[in-house]
């Protein structure tokens, strides 16, 4: 396995209290495969990522347990030099707001030099050189004019894949991307999610892809894990998940997309809000939402179930509901 | 047919591009949106699709006037507003609202919800005396689905779908006509992004409301639609009722975005074939002659370089009744099915109801 998550726990210290961002999230992606997260904003999906990068900010964050294992290595033991070794050169992270997190006073070709400046102690000219081969290498037009260009001399879509660019460039053996495409409109969102799928094959990458859009899971994911306060309550096989799913969370989810295809009257929508993560509800987080609810879901945490829909069937599949079986069926 | 709430002719909005630190010297424009023209009807949504930096954000601020259109006209109820200035401005602005995309960055946290809400009486104080507005800031929080003790609290203090509903809030404070709203379910989950779509329509259905309704999500865009507009490059592509649109699309681009949706339901993925376009995007600041399209369209030939293509009923379609005889802006138009009837999601979205809320 490629990267192991076992048992993780975060929380924050915040003037009202301690926020349990965190609480035991356990995940596993191998070399080339695409681990889709979803589930609810403020969920812990970022958090968890930041944490197996080791980018968290602590304080306020602290990891108060758990284990991230990389190629059977824990990195949540090693030195914070041996950690920024490993950080660019085998696993990065692609953020969210490709604007914000280039530097808007330096090239875009300095900026993909640098790491190989850093990293693999290229000159100046050498580095250069690679800075266009990537540039290319994302269908960035007329990459050798444009090396020299600033980041806000791209559009919205370009940034993004030069961000692509950045993490690709050491080759590393797992990418985090966060949101990668939330901020495009879906000509230029199929067009960089081809990308990072046509790399993944081509370098055998692990891919964890975190994301609310469920058509774009659809589209490139092998497994999905669903998040919810803190927690994974359901993973499966893409496929799974859509045609039947055994957590009540994610069938109302699923149940909220609307439809391309027609026009409808009233959304679904799960009642009620997310839970203060100051004080989540015991039992299964999901509880006070949850029209399955019994009594033992308001007391005892549900563990994580394995899911067999008929015996032998279905590998790998849990969810974290008592009554997996109910929901898988009904 | 009624009389159109809204009317926007022609409308542009060239931003100078200047070059020079002391002494700016103008060297182009971005033409950010160059002749759009559409009407809104009492009560009716008109959803903006298209790509990012196409200008949708800009339309929506000229239509609530916080930018003055280089030309063109914009008719309230028959009036053009953009000649309009002091009381008389100010009196059809109260009626032509806004709701912001970002639900973490457009309120200001230092101010309690009840300050935010009620922050229009203090442009507008006639519409309600000093007294009564903790009342009906009270009154508005309950409208959107949020307990009226929540007054005094602060933004951090909610989640994003609440904080979406504050916004809401105070876009109805000063009982508009006419709400826009640029992107305001971008940055939510599914679900709650239902919750604020389910309330958007059960208050246009109390208050008659008119919608302009801007997204990047189609699917989105057609639920809450009765008609859709696709803008390319700062002008529109095409127009027409949502199934005109969605089934019966004759724009290329149109017809490339619907390809390009991600679908949820691996079975309808399987039956749909999708549109890659290739060649970069343009700069709205170097458009191409003739169709703005030409440089990323599969059907370009040598008509659409020299001859801009009106947004009107295409030639092949004039005269003809149906879906497909709509406005498009194109020579070469077609039918064409993209989006497989009866596969776009997953079903039981269908006609299940609401739980609450
Ligand atoms: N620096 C911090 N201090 C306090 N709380 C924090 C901090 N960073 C994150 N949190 C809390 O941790 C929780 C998990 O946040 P996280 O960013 O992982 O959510 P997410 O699942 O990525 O949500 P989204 O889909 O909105 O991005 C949230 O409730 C958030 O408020
Ligand atoms: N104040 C400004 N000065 C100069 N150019 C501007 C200004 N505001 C917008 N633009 C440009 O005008 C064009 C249209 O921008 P607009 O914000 O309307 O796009 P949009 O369709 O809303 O895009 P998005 O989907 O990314 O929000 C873009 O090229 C943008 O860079
Ligand atoms: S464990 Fe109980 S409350 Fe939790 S999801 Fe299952 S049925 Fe609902
Ligand atoms: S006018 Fe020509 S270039 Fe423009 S969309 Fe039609 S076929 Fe394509
Ligand atoms: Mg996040
Ligand atoms: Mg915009």
């Amino acid at each position: 396995m490629l990267l192991e998550v076992r048992d993780l726990q975060v929380e924050f210290h915040t003037r009202d209290g301690v926020a349990r961002a965190v609480n035991g999230v356990s995940y596993a992606v191998d070399a080339g495969e695409t681990l889709a997260v979803l589930g609810e904003s403020g969920s812990g999906k970022s958090v968890t990522a930041q944490a197996v990068m080791g980018i968290l900010d602590m304080p306020p964050g602290r990891i108060t347990g758990g284990q991230v294992l990389f190629q059977g290595r824990d990195l949540l033991r090693l030195k914070e030099e041996q950690r920024r070794r490993i950080r660019g050169a085998e696993m990065a992270m692609i953020f969210q707001d490709a604007l914000s997190s280039l530097n808007p006073v330096l090239t875009v070709g300095a900026q993909l030099g640098e790491m190989f400046i850093v990293h693999r102690g290229m000159s100046r000219k050498q580095a250069r050189a690679k800075a266009v081969e990537l540039m290319d290498r994302v269908r960035i037009p007329a990459a050798r004019e444009r090396v020299d260009d600033y980041p806000h001399q791209f559009s919205g879509g370009m940034r993004q894949r030069i961000m692509i660019a950045m993490a690709l460039a050491l080759e590393p053996s797992l990418i985090i991307a966060d949101e990668p495409t939330t901020a495009l409109d879906v000509t230029v969102q199929a067009q960089v999610m081809d990308l990072l799928a046509e790399l993944r094959r081509e370098l055998n990458m692990g891919l964890i892809l975190i994301t609310h859009d469920l058509g774009v899971v659809a589209d490139v994911a092998d497994r999905i894990a669903v998040m919810y306060a803190g927690r994974i309550v359901e993973t499966a096989p893409v496929y799974e998940i859509y045609r039947a799913p055994a957590h009540p969370y994610t069938r109302g989810l699923l149940r909220s997309i609307p439809r391309l295809d027609q026009k409808g009257r009233e959304l679904y929508a799960i009642k009620g809000l997310p839970p203060n993560l100051l004080r989540i509800p015991p039992g299964c987080a999901f509880n006070p939402r949850c029209p399955m609810a019994q009594d033992v879901c308001r007391t005892e945490v549900p563990p994580l179930f394995e899911v067999a829909e008929a015996p032998g069937a279905a590998e790998g599949r849990r969810s974290a509901c008592y009554f997996w079986e109910e929901t898988l069926h009904g | 047919m009624a009389e159109p709430i809204l009317e926007v002719r022609d409308l542009v909005k060239h931003y100078p591009l200047t070059r020079g630190i002391l002494f700016k010297k103008q060297i182009g424009a971005v033409r950010a949106v160059d002749g759009v023209s559409f009407a809104l009807d009492p009560g009716e949504t008109l959803g903006i699709v298209g790509e990012s930096g196409c200008g949708k954000s800009t339309v929506a601020k000229l239509v609530v006037n916080l930018e003055r259109p280089t030309s063109g006209v914009i008719r309230y109820k028959g009036e053009d507003i953009t000649r309009l200035s002091g009381r008389a401005l100010k009196a059809v602005r109260r009626n032509i609202q806004m709701v912001f995309q970002d639900p973490y960055t457009s309120l200001n946290p230092r101010m309690t919800v009840g300050d935010i809400i009620g922050e229009p009486y203090e442009i507008h104080p006639e519409v309600a005396p000093k007294g009564d507005r903790r009342r009906r800031v009270r009154e508005l929080l309950d409208v959107v689905g949020l307990n009226p003790e929540y007054i005094n609290r602060y933004p951090h203090q909610f989640s994003g779908g609440q904080r979406q509903r504050i916004g809401i809030a105070r876009g109805l404070a000063l009982r508009p006509e006419i709400i826009v709203a640029d992107e305001p379910v971008s940055a939510l989950d599914v679900s709650v992004q239902a919750q604020v779509i389910n309330l958007m329509e059960r208050l246009q259905d109390e208050f008659g409301l008119s919608y302009i309704f801007i997204a990047h999500d189609l699917s989105i865009v057609r639920h809450i639609s009765d008609r859709v507009g696709v803008m390319y490059l700062g002008r529109l592509a095409e127009i027409g009722s949502d199934a005109e649109i969605y089934e019966h699309p004759t724009h290329p681009y149109t017809q490339a975005l619907l390809s390009a949706v991600p679908l949820p339901d691996p079975t309808a993925r399987e039956h749909r074939d999708r549109i890659i376009l290739t060649g970069d995007v343009p700069s709205p600041a170097n458009p191409p002659s003739g169709c703005r399209f030409r440089t990323r369209c599969w059907k370009a030939r040598e008509r659409c370089e020299v001859e801009v293509p009106e947004l009107a009923v295409p030639e092949a379609f004039r005269g003809l009744r149906g879906p497909a005889a709509h406005p498009s802006a194109c020579h070469f138009a077609e039918e064409r099915q993209i989006v497989p009837a009866g596969g776009g999601g997953n079903g039981e979205g269908r006609d299940s109801r609401r739980e609450t809320q």
